[in-house]
């Protein structure tokens, strides 16, 4: 499977594997989308994702679909680091000269990575936020673990995040459990951008908003992708949130790429046979 | 009572020197060891059971004990009192078992333990301070998982503690924590300094005597060795504050400079909590 390739990536990822479980020494033939299993027959272990390789250039939206089980939330968990990988690397250059190999780093210096370099937005609020402490609260730390100790700056950052976010000011020193669904989405959304990293994850950031609620997410997502020209990789089974936000996608089938292309195109003229099966389920 | 303790004590040659035998001894010095080796890392140890309860001030005495040696001359204080009853009991008790003597003046003194105060003056690099510590995580508002308080420790990442500072502003407009209030010390492990109140804070700020913290119930040892830094966590903008009741004197020695304590009745009295240094301010006057 060739990679989608971007000249100026900011986060590049090569043959990366997750493995639950021994593998037999035919393990990975004995599984994969033509086998139509993710489960090795000898020993029962589970590849949940294989030779997985892309491309993200800053400015830039790379779309993961697939059905549940397909191994895409795998993926973003690798290379947010809240799972080890089995093979593979990540990488990640912030600047011409800083260069990062993230699955060589130490537990304690992948965590380090989440404060200003990557920021992931979760499906389920209570992932990335801590919903018994006030909005405010929530962005004052990442911050605070980035080194911030002034108190009207942190608040000033907050309220410009909170603003920026569409989350109404006088909402700010509430806690977070009594906001909506969509409303909770955007202050994760001001906390991942707190210290204005330039990657982002988005695991199925508007599954389980009712669809106006979504839409209005979705455009504040699309507009905050190009104003901070972050590098996002957006993981979700939903195609109208892979159309809307991404350029190019990746369609993942029981732990493998079966096809990669522009996002476009996939939807207009898919290749594979999942693809294919996956977009006439989405346009019916 | 006393009596019949007198007379075990008495009646028992081989009675160990302070209650605890050298064994005992031995792994509690180690652990006060580590402790003054990393300022503010929390030694656990394995808690004794005590001839006083859980909860009562075990740790402090089995530091005491294992540090306390013939010529040494004791003070206890529960709050600033010599005679709480807390205070007595375990003067007592060290001293009936150890033969040591005893003071009520921290000047005099060489190990002074003590319940929630650091005696307003008279120590120096001559001195032991013990503290009788209940609750030594100063995370354990903010997170209960075990795993994850040793992490945090272990990689410095106190953002959970600055966020409950920047709630606790936003909600209440101060910071309100009294007692045990955070603190950094030696730039990298922020402790618990319950059981004292946020007046005692800028006393361990430097402080020319050892500061040994022992919590018995929750087997945890830390301390501030001499001239070590002692940082109170507050925003920059937020500066940190000691209590202090406007127009409050005591009313005994009619002290404005000490901490004081509010005596509840039909008025409001407040005397000094360091009652030593109470009566002898009154006998200076």
């Amino acid at each position: 499977m060739t990679s989608v390739v971007s000249p100026e990536w900011v986060l590049k990822v090569n043959q990366l594997g997750k493995i639950f479980g021994n593998l037999s020494e035919n393990g990975l033939a004995l599984t994969g989308p033509e086998i139509g299993s993710s489960k090795d027959p000898a020993t029962g272990a589970i590849v949940a994702a294989w030779d997985v390789s892309f491309e993200v250039a800053a400015g830039e939206a790379l779309g993961v679909v697939g059905e549940s089980g397909s191994g895409k939330s795998t993926v973003m968990r690798c290379i947010a680091g809240d799972q080890s990988s089995s093979a593979g690397s990540v990488q990640i250059r912030t600047s011409p000269d800083e260069q990062i190999d993230v699955l060589s780093l130490t537990p304690s210096e992948r965590r380090q990575l989440r404060i200003d370099k990557i920021a992931v937005v979760y499906q389920d609020p209570a992932e990335g936020l801590d919903l018994n402490v006030t909005a405010g609260g929530n962005i004052a730390s990442p911050l605070t673990a980035a080194g911030w100790r002034n108190f009207s700056s942190i608040r000033s950052r907050a309220s410009e995040l909170l603003l920026r976010t569409e989350v109404p000011l006088n909402r700010m020193d509430d806690v977070v459990k009594s906001f909506s669904g969509g409303m909770k989405q955007r202050v994760q959304l001001a906390k991942a951008l707190a210290n204005r990293p330039p990657i982002v994850l988005l695991d199925e950031p508007t599954t389980g908003l009712d669809a106006s609620v979504a839409a209005g997410v979705l455009d504040l997502i699309r507009g905050l992708l190009e104003e901070f020209g972050l590098a996002a990789v957006v993981v979700s089974h939903d195609f109208s949130v892979i159309e809307m936000l991404t350029n190019r996608c990746i369609v993942l089938n029981h732990g493998r790429v079966v096809e990669s292309a522009l996002t476009d195109q996939l939807l207009e003229d898919p290749h594979h046979p999942y693809s294919q099966k996956l977009v006439s389920a989405a346009r019916a | 009572m006393t009596t019949l303790l007198n007379k075990l004590i008495d009646d028992n040659e081989s009675e160990q020197f302070g209650i605890l035998d050298e064994y005992s001894k031995r792994e509690i010095r180690r652990a006060v060891l580590t402790a003054v080796a990393v300022p503010g890392y929390q030694v656990p140890f394995g808690s004794r059971e005590m001839p006083v309860a859980r909860g009562w001030g075990s740790g402090g005495l089995q530091i005491t004990l294992a540090v306390i040696g013939p010529n040494d001359i004791i003070k206890v204080i529960d709050q600033g009192d010599d005679q709480g009853v807390n205070a007595v009991n375990l003067r007592r008790l060290i001293v009936q078992s150890t033969k040591v003597s005893e003071t009520t003046t921290a000047a005099k003194s060489s190990i002074v333990q003590s319940r929630h105060r650091i005696p307003e003056d008279g120590l120096d690099q001559r001195h032991i301070l013990v503290l009788q510590v209940p609750v030594p995580e100063p995370l354990r508002g903010v997170e209960r998982d075990m795993r994850e308080l040793a992490r945090m420790h272990a990689e410095a990442d106190y953002s959970k503690m600055w966020v409950s500072l920047y709630e606790d502003k936003v909600r209440n407009g101060v910071i309100t924590q009294t007692t045990g209030y955070p603190c950094l010390v030696n730039d990298r492990y922020v402790i618990a300094t319950t059981p004292i109140p946020r007046w005692d804070i800028p006393k361990l700020d430097h402080s020319p005597f050892l500061t040994l913290f022992g919590a018995g119930r929750e087997k945890r040892i830390y301390a501030v060795p001499p001239f070590t830094k002692v940082e109170p966590l507050t925003f920059e903008d937020v500066p940190f504050e000691v209590e202090k009741t406007e127009g409050a004197t005591c009313s005994q020695c009619g002290s404005n400079s000490s901490f004081l304590v509010e005596i509840p009745g039909t008025q409001t009295r407040w005397v000094c909590s360091d009652t030593d240094w109470c009566e002898r301010n009154l006998e200076g006057n």
